[in-house]
């Protein structure tokens, strides 16, 4: 029996007030699992950020709960979702927002090391991801140095440098051709298998594709569900 | 698949049992279907119709003994099956048709049909992903996975334009 990571219960977020009020999350209920890799797809404009953003600490529902590794994450302090946020919850966005100052490895060690990390840990670690996401050879590069689809791997590597209870990803293909898509739905494949915990928002079917579930959102709300784990 | 019989037999003269490994060869897991009996029933209409011979070779047993080779007719129709350009299924006609009866009948919500559409072929997609990532990097067969996963990408890609057009059309159930 496994036990639910994360889990949201009639979870709601408007934005606006009177007639131009927009719900965006619309009574969101969802139980992620440990181990579980879930897709979210759905049209643009129908929350998938939003409910992310939720997720993750980003943003304050108008109502209901998120509970995270058994902790009520919208009830918490400032301080206490910023420490959160840092420690627990790895973060992918189609943008990337690798430091463009600092090498890849130096990047991925960031938040280790505001975790409190030693550097000689941090790097360690670092050095380690680096290698599993396939760029031993550019842990020395500057961001500006490396493809598009090398810079995800790169944010993906840093994503999980504090061994995060889940992975939240935005659209992490949203930004990469073909070839580069396929780099990192291997990787995504991989961490699957790893055992990583998994939330993805995405408009790639080969992305999805690699879920356990695939939800579908309409309107702020989830409406269908494709389950592709276990028979294949 | 007599064309593809003919086309493996055009690299030289061979054994049905070769011919079935070429074949599985190109086709990977999308080949498992293919039972052994196809390619015999197949030479066989093929001599019938003049395009293969055979001679008796000293080795195998039965009807691996033959060693099969094109006739000029059949080297002929080879060549004009690999200058033809057809395309098998260029546009997903049933479906629409589908969704344009159900519609117009209010026989079923075309949403609907639309979700269960996708969750068949988000299905499809993520065994053919998973095959295709089974594949070792260059293997031929890899390549006909991969062009069955952007099918069925390009066509989960319609199923969200359906969904959308019928989602604001009035004729709606
Ligand atoms: N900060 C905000 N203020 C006001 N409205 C917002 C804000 N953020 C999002 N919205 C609105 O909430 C709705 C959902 O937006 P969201 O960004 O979550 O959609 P999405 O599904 O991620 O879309 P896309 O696929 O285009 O990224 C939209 O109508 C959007 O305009
Ligand atoms: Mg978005």
């Amino acid at each position: 029996m496994t036990e639910a990571v994360l889990r949201t219960r009639k979870l709601r977020k408007e934005f606006g007030k009177g007639d131009g009020r927009v719900r965006a999350v619309d009574d969101v209920d969802l139980a992620v699992d440990a181990g579980e890799t879930v897709a979210v797809m759905g049209p643009s404009g129908c929350g998938k950020s939003t409910l992310l953003h939720l997720l993750g600490g980003l943003q304050r529902p108008t109502g209901g709960e998120v509970e995270l590794g058994g902790r009520r994450v919208e009830t918490m302090s400032e301080r206490a979702l910023a420490r959160l946020r840092r420690d627990r919850i790895g973060f992918v966005f189609q943008a990337f927002h690798l430091m463009p100052e600092l090498t890849a490895v130096e990047n991925v060690e960031v938040p280790a090391l505001l975790a409190g990390r030693s550097p000689r840990a941090a790097r360690t670690t670092a050095l380690d991801l680096l290698d599993q996401v396939g760029l031993a050879d550019r842990t020395g590069h500057l961001p500006s140095a490396l493809s598009g689809g090398q810079r995800q791997r790169v944010a993906i590597a840093r994503a999980l440098s504090t061994e995060p209870l889940v992975v939240l990803a935005d659209e992490p293909t949203g930004n990469l051709d073909s070839a580069a898509t396929a780099e990192v739905l291997r990787l995504f494949d991989r961490l699957h298998r790893a055992g990583q915990t998994l939330v993805v928002v995405t408009h790639d079917a080969r992305i999805a594709a690699t879920a356990d579930r695939i939800l579908s959102m309409r309107d702020g709300a989830l409406v269908d569900q494709t389950v592709l784990a276990g028979a294949a | 698949m007599q064309d593809v019989v003919l086309a493996l037999l055009a690299k030289e003269p061979s054994h049905g049992y070769q011919l079935r490994a070429r074949l599985r060869d190109a086709l990977g897991p999308l080949g498992e279907a293919l039972n052994d009996g196809q390619i015999y029933v197949t030479l066989t209409r093929l001599e019938k119709a003049g395009l293969v011979t055979w001679e008796p070779a000293g080795e195998g047993e039965g009807r691996d003994r033959k060693v099969y080779a094109l006739t000029p007719a059949g080297q002929h129709r080879v060549a004009e099956w690999l200058t033809e350009v057809a395309w098998p299924r260029p546009a997903p006609t049933d479906f629409h048709l589908k969704l344009t009866a159900a519609a117009a009948a209010r026989l079923a919500d075309p949403i609907a049909l639309v979700d269960a559409q996708r969750r068949e072929l988000l299905r499809l997609l993520r065994d053919a992903q998973r095959a295709a990532l089974a594949e070792p990097p260059g293997s031929v067969a890899g390549l006909l996975l991969e062009g069955q996963v952007l099918r069925l990408e390009a066509d989960l890609k319609w199923l969200d334009a359906c969904e959308q057009a019928w989602t604001t059309r009035g004729d709606r159930k």
